[in-house]
Formats: C-alpha cells, sequence, structure tokens
C-alpha cells in the first residue's frame, strides 16, 4: 500500500491527451458486498481509494453528536477508471452506504450519469438506505444482485426492496468483467430510456 | 421478508448545533503532510480547509481533470510541484487526492493556488448537476463500453 515516494505508480496507464469529459457512475453498497471487486474487475487501473472529510458545510445537516470530539470525519471511498473513446472517461465509484457518506453525496458525486446499488441478498436491510437516498437525489440506478450462493428469485427481492417496476434488476458475478459489464450496459441502457422519456416529455 | 421501509427511514433527524469552537483553532501549518490520513488529526485538515472550502468545492468537480501548463518551479510548495508532475498528462482530482493522499475538498484547495497562478487548467465535465447527459454522450458510454 506504500508508494508514496511515486507520485503515479509506474503501471497506471495514463488518460490520452485529448480527453476532455470525464463521467461517473457510483457503485453503491453495503461493507463487503463486493463494490471494490466490481471496480476492479473492469477498471483499466488497479482502484484507488481516497477519502473526503466532512467539515463544516456537511455538518449543519450532520448528527453531530454521534461524532464524539470530532469537528470532522472522513469517508472513504475506492475508484477506477475506463477510457471509453478520445474525448471521454468514465470514472467508477465504490461508495459505502452507511448513512454519513450520503452526507458527501452532492460534494462527490455531483452529476453522476447513474448508479448500480450492489445487493448481497442476504442483508438485503443493508441495500433498503442507499435506495432511499438514490430517490431522493433523483439518480436514475440499477439493482445488481451479487450471489454468493443460492438465494431468492429477483421479483422475490424486488418485493423486498419495493423497487418500482422501471428500475432494471440484474445478477451478477462482480468477480467476472464480462458480468460487471452487462450491469454498467444495462445502467446506461436504463439512463438513455429515462432521458428519453424527460426529452420527449420537454419537447411536448 | 418485510418491505423496505418508507423513505423518512433513517433519515437524520433534526439539525444539530455545531459544536462550539468548531474552526477556531490556533494556526496550523498551511502545508498539509504527506502522511497517512489514518492518524490525521480532524482539526488540523478543518483549519487547513476552512473558509476556502466554498470556492474551491464550486471550482472543482471531482472529475475535473487537470493539466499542468508548467513543470514544477524551484522553491514550490511541495505538494503544488508533485501535482504539476502528476499533470503532465489530463489527471483527475480524485486520482490527484489519491495519490498525494489528501482528501478531496483539500486537493481542490491546492489546484485552487495552482489555477489563480496560470500554472494548471482545468477540463470540466460536461454533466453537472445542472444538466443531464445528453444522448449522444450517453450512445458514447454505451458504445465504450460494449467495446472493452
Amino acid at each position: 500500500m506504500d508508494s508514496a515516494t511515486f507520485d503515479r505508480p509506474a503501471d497506471t496507464p495514463v488518460l490520452p491527451t485529448t480527453v476532455t469529459d470525464a463521467l461517473k457512475i457510483v457503485i453503491v453498497g453495503g461493507f463487503g458486498v463486493g463494490k471494490t471487486t466490481m471496480v476492479s474487475a473492469v477498471s483499466e487501473i488497479r482502484p484507488l481509494s481516497t477519502e473526503e472529510v466532512m467539515t463544516q458545510a456537511a455538518a449543519g445537516i450532520d448528527d453531530i453528536s454521534r461524532v464524539r470530539d470530532k469537528h470532522t470525519t472522513t469517508v472513504a471511498f475506492d475508484f477506477g477508471r475506463i477510457t471509453l473513446d478520445a474525448r471521454r472517461v468514465l470514472y467508477l465509484f465504490g461508495a459505502p452506504g452507511q448513512q454519513r457518506f450520503w452526507f458527501l453525496w452532492d460534494r462527490l458525486f455531483s452529476g453522476s450519469l447513474g448508479a448500480v446499488v450492489l445487493v448481497d441478498t442476504r442483508r438485503l436491510e443493508d441495500s433498503w438506505y442507499s435506495i432511499d437516498r438514490l430517490e431522493h437525489h433523483h439518480t436514475p440506478f440499477v439493482v445488481a444482485v451479487n450471489r454468493f450462493g443460492p438465494g431468492p428469485a429477483l421479483d422475490r427481492i424486488r418485493d423486498a426492496l419495493s423497487l418500482p417496476p422501471e428500475v432494471p434488476m440484474l445478477d451478477c458475478d462482480a468477480r467476472d468483467r464480462d458480468s460487471c459489464k452487462s450491469v454498467l450496459i444495462a445502467l446506461v441502457r436504463h439512463l438513455l430510456s429515462v432521458h428519453s422519456a424527460s426529452f420527449r416529455k420537454t419537447s411536448l | 421478508m418485510t418491505g423496505r421501509e418508507p423513505p423518512a427511514r433513517g433519515v437524520p433527524g433534526s439539525p444539530q448545533a455545531r459544536e462550539p469552537g468548531a474552526g477556531q483553532g490556533g494556526p496550523q501549518p498551511s502545508v498539509p503532510g504527506r502522511r497517512s490520513l489514518d492518524g490525521e488529526n480532524p482539526d488540523r485538515l478543518y483549519t487547513i480547509t476552512g473558509g476556502r472550502t466554498r470556492a474551491a468545492e464550486r471550482t472543482f468537480d471531482t472529475v475535473t481533470l487537470i493539466v499542468a501548463e508548467c513543470d514544477p518551479q524551484p522553491g514550490q510548495q511541495s505538494e503544488h510541484a508533485r501535482i504539476l508532475r502528476m499533470a503532465r498528462r489530463p489527471t483527475a482530482v480524485v486520482e490527484i487526492s489519491a495519490q498525494l493522499r489528501l482528501p478531496v475538498s483539500v486537493v481542490k484547495i491546492l489546484l485552487c493556488d495552482l489555477l489563480d497562478r496560470g500554472h494548471i487548467t482545468a477540463r470540466h465535465p460536461v454533466s453537472t448537476r445542472a444538466s443531464i447527459p445528453d444522448l449522444e454522450t450517453l450512445e458514447q458510454v454505451l458504445i465504450g463500453l460494449r467495446n472493452l
């Protein structure tokens, strides 16, 4: 983990000089559900990790009583990237679904194309809060069920998560590159249908 | 299995008063250290970011691409020099944050300094909170993903 003497690890591919637009997709899920695994399966760089601090502006809405003796608190997150073409690069963020993280959503992830909610069927309740917050932020999302073994069928999970029928759901294996690719493609197809609908509405 | 509870579930209650004395720490070094954040003193980071956070937040997105416009200069603050080396090729704010091991908001402040001096340029993302992505962008993303 220690490479402090290097500004960039030698194995990190650089971006083309022509890249002008960076896009964001956020993978949200509880601890251990496979967010970093998913980022790593499709990223062209080894996932990097960083932190953000919650300072005064965000503390105004935080329940500071839970953060004893601190004026700031930090949240950590991972990310990777995919160079899409000469102009565009896509950043994939793995974000913890925990409550305090959502205070930083606007600061870190405003302008995200959309989100993947990564679900472990053994701990469905870990996803409730994230789904609520994504709905609140009007961020389009798909739900990907990372299968760790036999579990309930997708329609039962949909009921348990109270997901509306238009939210796409799919099974995935976060270790498998093609499977993760399918999840991202499902998300972008969903975005296309959501945004086409809104374009039609505004042009009427 | 029970259904998901209504959206109000778990949403924090009324805003709490900020702790008295927040941001009133004594003078602190203006150069953030290079150590790991694990042992970081939150008050120190707070003081570094205090007061300048909002302007920097407005200036840079998490994925704004930074491009160096000059080489590091002698006597320059070491973080500034490292950013200029790293940004010889376009580099996102969040990557700089990871490599410098500094929180994103602290990096944004360092970048503000460099931008003010004309040492870097910034390529801001087209999609922001104010605008939804255009269909062409989404179609290009789809093509890019399929080609992976």
